[in-house]
């Protein structure tokens, strides 16, 4: 579990992040969204020690991160993986070394278990024929497949995806948001996800918290976000009539009911 | 449970900086350091007209100008853009694209793995490099006395054996040392700390250039006025 209590954080006189709070609940997908410039990458450098907050304190497994000397704070570093925006894979290492460099870095494991390790995970992301691949040579959803494999093969206990879909087809955002789920459960991690991906949000948020202009606005799961009355998170998640179509479909499903006295028949015209 | 970092990989790092500063400096600084010596040769003869002046001093001259100058700061210099803008690209790259991010979040010591092997490295290799362009600058001389019939090379060997100072070999190692660690240091700096995109890469890069060449000439006048 990650505790993130009364964070704040400027860049000069710019405040970023003012006093959020929020439990990143263990085991689950745990999502932040928002606008561009809500500072949820930042809130997301801020809990895994990329930037420092000035204020308020982030917990692992009620452990105080912000209090820890680098030291502290490096062993806490070692049981994250994290997946980058622009995937931050090595450009001159191939994907079999991308994905080894942290058992080379912190295992004295012979090569052939290394090996063994990499074509698991490898395997495990659905990424086959690839080990001698350099990173050029990847499409945007392989590169985020390795990004997860590097970031899963020390078995870490925290996972930390920042706009794991920014750049991908639809169709390739949900085998990630998939593999991102399926991975979650599969290995016991808690997942925190920085994503504006709808899809995402509904595939895989188990915890949502949503933020504005640097600001807590609104927090649940991906089932009560359909029943959410908050209007500027209704006009970030359900920005486009499709989406608001689907909203009160998925409504009328739940509940039998359609909101707003709205009459199917005027969502069909 | 802890996981220690291994030591071996940064000693990989430490070799694979060797081989991109050493091996791939080293064309330029031969071809840099022949022509540098054997222009010393035709112009110091040029200078040298007075037929009381034995034609074995220009050995000497050139002997000293390249041990003592040419071979420490103009090598330096060279270098300063060659090994400075690929250490300052290298580290912005990786910094732009988070890929120092990447190593941080794996529980690295980035100074430490990145930045350390460049400055030891360096320190290791220049001063090597500066005694290669001695050696191969004063052999450009030698060749050109010889080519262009200014100085016979029976005389050229005898003129380089005459008033041989070897402090003059220490204190260009001295330059070395200091300059490797000039070049190796700042161009780290501009590199690790870059902010921005592509643009502000290049600019850090030709920064970290401009100031080590900047810096190598204040600390070669240290350096001369206190050593010499």
């Amino acid at each position: 579990m990650i505790e993130v209590k009364d964070i704040k954080k400027s860049f000069g006189d710019k405040v970023v992040i003012e006093d959020v709070s929020a439990v990143m609940k263990a085991g689950q997908c745990n999502l932040i969204i928002g606008t561009s410039g809500s500072g949820k990458t930042v809130l997301m450098k801020c809990m895994v020690g990329l930037f420092e907050p000035d204020a308020g304190e982030i917990l692992y497994s009620g452990e105080s991160f912000t209090k820890m000397n680098r030291n502290e704070k490096t062993e806490i570093r070692k049981q994250i993986g994290m997946l980058f925006q622009g995937s931050a894979l090595f450009d001159s290492l191939t994907v079999q070394e991308n994905v080894m460099f942290p058992l080379n870095m912190f295992t004295n494991w012979p090569l052939k278990k290394k090996l063994e390790r990499v074509n698991e995970v490898l395997d495990r992301v659905n990424l086959k024929d690839t080990n001698k691949k350099f990173p050029a040579e990847l499409s945007g959803g392989m590169k985020k497949r390795v990004g997860i494999a590097r970031a899963i093969v020390l078995n870490p206990k925290y996972l930390f995806c920042d706009e794991p879909n920014s750049g991908l087809d639809p169709q390739t955002s949900l085998v990630i948001d998939r593999l991102i789920r399926e991975i979650t459960l599969e290995f016991n991690i808690t997942t925190v996800v920085n994503t504006h991906d709808m899809n995402s949000v509904m595939e895989v948020g188990n915890y949502i918290l949503y933020m504005y202009h640097g600001k807590k606005e609104w927090e649940g799961s991906n089932k009560e976000i359909i029943f959410s009355k908050n209007q500027r998170l209704n006009e970030f998640i359900f920005a486009s009539e499709f989406l608001k179509d689907a909203k009160e479909m998925r409504m009328l499903e739940e509940t039998g009911k359609m909101p707003n006295d709205r009459n199917i028949d005027d969502m069909l015209k | 449970m802890s996981r220690p970092e291994n030591a071996k990989m940064y000693w990989k790092e430490f070799i694979h900086q060797c081989s991109e500063i050493g091996i791939g400096s080293l064309p330029i600084v031969a071809i840099i350091s022949v022509f540098m010596g054997a222009v010393s040769t035709v112009q110091t003869a040029y200078q040298l007209v007075s037929p009381l002046i034995p034609l074995s001093v220009i050995a000497q001259v050139v002997r000293d100008t390249v041990i003592l100058e040419f071979a420490p700061t103009l090598v330096c210099i060279v270098l300063a853009g060659v090994v400075g803008s690929k250490i300052a690209s290298e580290l912005g790259n990786m910094r732009v694209s988070e890929q120092i991010d990447a190593l941080e979040i794996m529980g690295i010591n980035t100074k430490t793995y990145l930045v350390l092997p460049k400055i030891v490295a360096a320190l290791v290799v220049i001063p090597m490099l500066v005694v290669i362009a001695g050696v191969l600058g004063i052999w450009g001389g030698r060749l050109a006395g010889s080519l262009t019939n200014i100085i016979p090379t029976s005389i050229f060997d005898q003129g380089l054996l005459e008033a041989f100072a070897p402090y003059n070999v220490i204190f260009a190692l001295y330059k070395g040392y200091s300059f490797a660690f000039i070049i190796s240091s700042i161009s780290a700096y501009f590199g690790y700390y870059v902010k921005g995109g592509a643009l502000e890469i290049g600019r850090a890069s030709t920064k970290a250039v401009v100031i080590s060449c900047i810096m190598i000439l204040f600390a070669d006048y240290i350096l001369a006025a206190l050593l010499l």
